[in-house]
């Protein structure tokens, strides 16, 4: 399906721009009038999916992260979250939850756990030594008077 | 200051201010961690009352500080929790781990510490 709407954004693999990448995608959102819960959602997964390619794509450098997010004429957005990191060796582990591979983090290993609860949709892949992307689906809710 | 600390009797409040994600976490569990392992209490409040976002870093913040207060034969007690933070937490399943309530004591939380 053709997207009725686009943007793109890279920045740094920086902790600190986890806020900017979550705020700056559900502000794109906005345009579809979200409810404050779907807005949360969304907010969350991107948070999600951001924080893993920082603390494991990039596990032992900076690199930079790449969000394209597109918004379809059914009233669905398609963000798209992708690091040229490590990748994954195995995805369905990867996705199991209390699965992590950095338990110093103390981050519950509940990452693609939540992204599922919250999206719709959400397709994973990755490529040793490549990188990885999700692509998280979410259907905003029409309100009609 | 992304935590504040106040001690009554034998419970810490700890009243988290602002996002708890990977970024601030660090220094958020430090805080807290340092401050229950110095006054040993015996029961422990996280107040959520200005956590304005928390993904999967704030459920680790509670499962571990859930495992701190197990490990020195205290509670812990979540207070405040509403909308989408209890959604997330809910997610973990936190509501079977810890008491989720309203504050024990001061709608404020005290200050005489």
């Amino acid at each position: 399906m053709k997207p009725i709407n686009s943007m793109r954004l890279s920045f740094e693999g920086k902790s600190v721009n986890e806020a900017f990448a979550r705020t700056a995608v559900a502000a794109f959102v906005t345009q579809l009038d979200p409810t404050i819960e779907e807005l949360s959602d969304i907010r969350t997964a991107v948070s999600e999916a951001v924080t893993n390619c920082i603390v494991h794509g990039y596990r032992d450098r900076i690199g930079t992260v790449y969000i394209t997010a597109n918004i379809l004429t059914d009233n669905r957005i398609t963000i798209r979250i992708r690091d040229k990191g490590c990748g994954i060796a195995d995805i369905e582990k990867a996705m199991e939850p209390m699965f992590t591979t950095a338990p110093n983090e103390e981050r519950a290993g509940l990452g693609f756990a939540v992204m599922q609860s919250l999206m719709d949709k959400v397709r994973v892949t990755s490529k040793e030594g490549r990188g990885t992307t999700v692509v998280l689906t979410r259907r905003i809710s029409c309100k009609e008077a | 200051m992304a935590v504040t600390i106040d001690i009554a009797q034998e419970i810490m409040t700890a009243h988290i201010i602002g996002d708890i994600d990977h970024h601030n976490a660090k220094e958020m569990r430090e805080t807290i961690d340092d401050n229950v392992i110095k006054s040993q209490v015996k029961e422990l409040e996280l107040d959520f009352r200005d956590v304005s976002f928390m993904d999967s870093s704030g459920i680790g913040l509670v499962m571990g500080r859930y495992k701190l207060m197990q490990e020195t034969g205290g509670t812990l007690k979540l207070i405040n929790v509403s909308g989408h933070i209890k959604k997330v937490m809910r997610l973990a399943g936190l509501d079977r781990l810890a008491i989720m309530d309203k504050p024990s004591h001061g709608e404020k939380g005290g200050k005489e510490a």
